[in-house]
């Protein structure tokens, strides 16, 4: 177990706190030490620090980071019995080699198992396969007793949905069981589309979505007028083997290849370098060079995880951070949509490319974010000024269109505007008054947002 | 807690009735903003009623700058009613010009600005560091830059209180805890009405938003106007003879 005192942010760099840092492996945390780490300001877990707020920090508190623990992978049943602390990095790694993919895949492979689960992520499989969650088979969860218990939604079914996107409030997920998928090759076949404005996009993903897997639009948010949301539309699926070597021969020698490599890193101490100017300028190059059709094979850190070939790329924003601003929107309210697009675009904050998703049904997650409807997500530089009065002008829109908003992006919300969101607030709340009803496991989120 | 952009949801300012205090306040004003609490000597003279910080509950305690002995028990109450503390505004402090002849004016002068400011600072910097987080700012004065013959012991209890603010900003890196500086030029405020107005004054609004725009960018020094800084940069090399005949 090592310890250390220092100040933590998320992936954003906005509203850093200070805590008491303690890598440790799950064995080492018995009651004992529980019992030290809660004093003075509680407990929370912590995977790699990619939330975008402060549901990872714990201000003057403790902050537990789970050393990795094993990757068990059994082909015959198609599952993998993984620690809480390995990453989705770590676990393709070992898995795509051997035929088999993650059931979802954020935006990054830098998350850990039980970050997936505690956030309950989506993908661009979410209108098909639903969140991360739904693939969990079991779980091991430390209570706040020190106790630790192995738990199915069968078993469980309480401390299961409240602790699948329970933002590690219920305790720290120390294993799992996660169902795989099965692949033939590491490469997907994408058909990418350039599409001129937002009618055109929604129409697409609303008659085509159901054809792929996987299905995301980015958007630029920057364009107004008659280019207004205009889109690149990106919507693929696995590659068969036969696909493969039918785009690819010299591909058929290795179907499975992945190795990964990280290309360059931003320096520390950069400056926003994302300003409207800038971002304009990208917008427009990425939608130009985007074609207006075409199907091709991409790896699968080229089409689920390009982000990643940048390290550390939220230093881009410079000192000031920046805010990921995700929220969902009935499909119904297709018009708070568009008024939401056209508010940003003319706002005159540069959001970076939005990205645009369809969901399917919820999880069952009591604070689950997934629920049917368009998802967008805008990545804003927040030192700028006036951008909290634009956060809650949108806030207001999307309340109103019976929306709601991602705990695992939120850096801005209030207790009011999470209860209006999450109408089985209090039987989450409930449930962790039982679990734990110390109030041990405590983030700088759930002090600002009243969850406990 | 603070959120992404900058918005508290608890202030204290110390000082409560201080009209850059209550301005700064004001502009701090945002749906997150939820608990005001004024630090004031009488807080039977306060209407509570007849202010108003968005939707925030507003509440009072008794706070005497010059009582040293209660600091730190004060802070701890407050914590204790309240909760964690983002904001705490070191908005106290008392203008005046006691010459050779009062050295006893001089020295309450003093007690309250600079030694208050230490003992009360102390007070919350602890707690900020237990917490892990919150900023207080400090209300110095470019009188403190560079003293002058007119308000010179003012000026030197600012230059006390701003060369201890910095300071203290220094000892708490890496705690989570921050301080910010605010070094306002001459501001237009019922304390100092009726004075002759400096070249560069403010309203105390545009300190209250020079504070708001500090806070978002994590200044730890705030001049206004900016200008000042560079104004005050050349000055404080001027010759004694200008300084002295800039002195009217």
């Amino acid at each position: 177990m090592r310890t250390r005192q220092l100040e933590l942010s998320g992936w954003g760099r906005t509203s850093p706190s200070a805590a008491r840092l303690v890598v440790a492996d799950a064995d080492e945390l018995d009651r004992t030490v529980l019992d030290e780490l809660a004093e003075p300001r509680g407990i929370i877990a912590r995977g790699m620090g990619r939330a975008y707020g402060d549901p990872a920090q714990n201000a003057g508190g403790a902050v537990v980071r789970l050393a990795r623990g094993p990757i068990v992978l059994d082909p015959r049943a198609g599952t993998v019995h993984v620690g809480a602390g390995v990453s989705l990095d770590e676990l393709l790694r070992h898995v795509v080699p051997r035929g088999f993919f993650v059931p979802v895949s954020p935006g990054t492979r830098f998350v850990t198992v039980g970050g997936a689960i505690a956030s309950d992520i989506h993908g661009k499989n979410h209108h098909a396969d639903g969140t991360f969650g739904a693939h969990v088979e079991s779980m091991t969860i430390l209570l706040a007793d020190g106790t630790r218990r192995a738990i199915t939604p069968a078993s469980d079914p309480t401390l299961w949905w409240a602790t699948v996107g329970g933002m590690g409030l219920t305790g720290i997920i120390v294993d799992a069981t996660v169902k795989l998928l099965p692949i033939e090759t590491s490469r997907c076949l994408v058909l990418t589309e350039r599409v001129p404005n937002l009618d055109s996009l929604l129409e697409r993903m609303e008659t085509g979505d159901h054809l792929h897997r996987y299905s995301v639009a980015w958007v630029d948010m920057v364009a107004t007028g008659a280019h207004l949301g205009r889109a690149v539309l990106t919507r693929g699926d696995h590659a068969t083997y036969d696909e493969l070597v039918a785009e690819r021969p010299s591909a058929g020698d290795d179907p499975l290849a992945f190795a990964p490599a990280g290309l360059a890193a931003v320096p520390h101490g950069m400056p926003n370098v994302l300003n409207r100017l800038a971002v304009r300028a990208f917008n427009e190059l990425w939608y130009r060079k985007a074609p207006s059709s075409h199907l091709g094979l991409e790896s699968i850190t080229g089409f689920f995880h390009p982000l990643d070939m940048v390290g550390d790329w939220n230093r881009l924003y410079g000192r000031g951070g920046f805010l990921q601003y995700q929220f969902v929107v009935p499909f119904e309210a297709v018009d708070t949509l568009r008024t939401i697009v056209a508010t940003v675009a003319a706002s005159g904050h540069a959001s970076f490319l939005a990205v645009l998703k369809r969901f399917g049904p919820e999880s069952g997650g009591l604070l689950s974010f997934p629920t049917p409807g368009w998802t967008l997500t805008l990545d804003l530089p927040a030192a700028v000024a006036g951008l909290g009065g634009l956060v809650g002008e949108l806030d207001r829109m999307v309340l109103d269109a019976g929306g709601r908003h991602y705990l695992a992006k939120d850096a801005t919300a209030t207790p009011e505007i999470i209860r209006a969101g999450y109408p089985r607030l209090d039987e989450w709340l409930e449930i962790r008054r039982l679990v734990d009803p110390t109030g041990r496991w405590i983030s700088d989120q759930a002090r600002r947002l009243d969850l406990y | 807690m603070n959120n992404a952009v900058h918005q508290p949801q608890t202030v204290l300012v110390l000082g409560g009735t201080s009209d850059i205090g209550q301005a700064i306040v004001s502009a701090l004003v945002s749906p997150s903003l939820r608990r005001v609490i004024l630090a004031v000597r009488n807080p039977d003279t306060v209407d509570v009623g007849a202010l108003s910080f968005g939707s925030a509950e507003i509440s009072t305690v008794a706070f005497d700058a010059a009582d040293a002995q209660q600091h730190e028990q004060l802070i701890a109450d407050v914590v204790e009613r309240h909760g964690d503390l983002d904001v705490v505004i070191q908005a106290f402090g008392q203008l005046g010009a006691p010459g050779l002849e009062d050295p006893v004016a001089a020295a309450e002068l003093a007690t309250v600005n600079y030694v208050g400011a230490v003992s009360s600072g102390l007070a919350v910097a602890r707690r900020l560091r237990t917490q892990g987080h919150g900023t207080l700012v400090v209300l110095s004065s470019v009188a403190g830059v560079r003293t002058r013959a007119s308000n010179f012991v003012y000026g030197s209890t600012k230059a006390g209180q701003d060369a201890f603010a910095t300071g203290l900003g220094q000892s708490l890196h890496g705690s989570g805890a921050r301080v910010m500086t605010v070094r306002p030029g001459f501001v237009r405020s019922s304390m100092t009405t009726g004075m002759p107005e400096a070249p560069f004054s403010v309203d105390v609004g545009d300190v209250a938003t020079a504070v708001v725009a500090g806070l978002r960018k994590g200044r730890s020094v705030v001049w206004v106007p900016g200008i000042l800084q560079v104004v005050f940069g050349l000055l404080r090399y001027a010759p004694d003879v200008v300084w002295r005949r800039l002195d009217r």
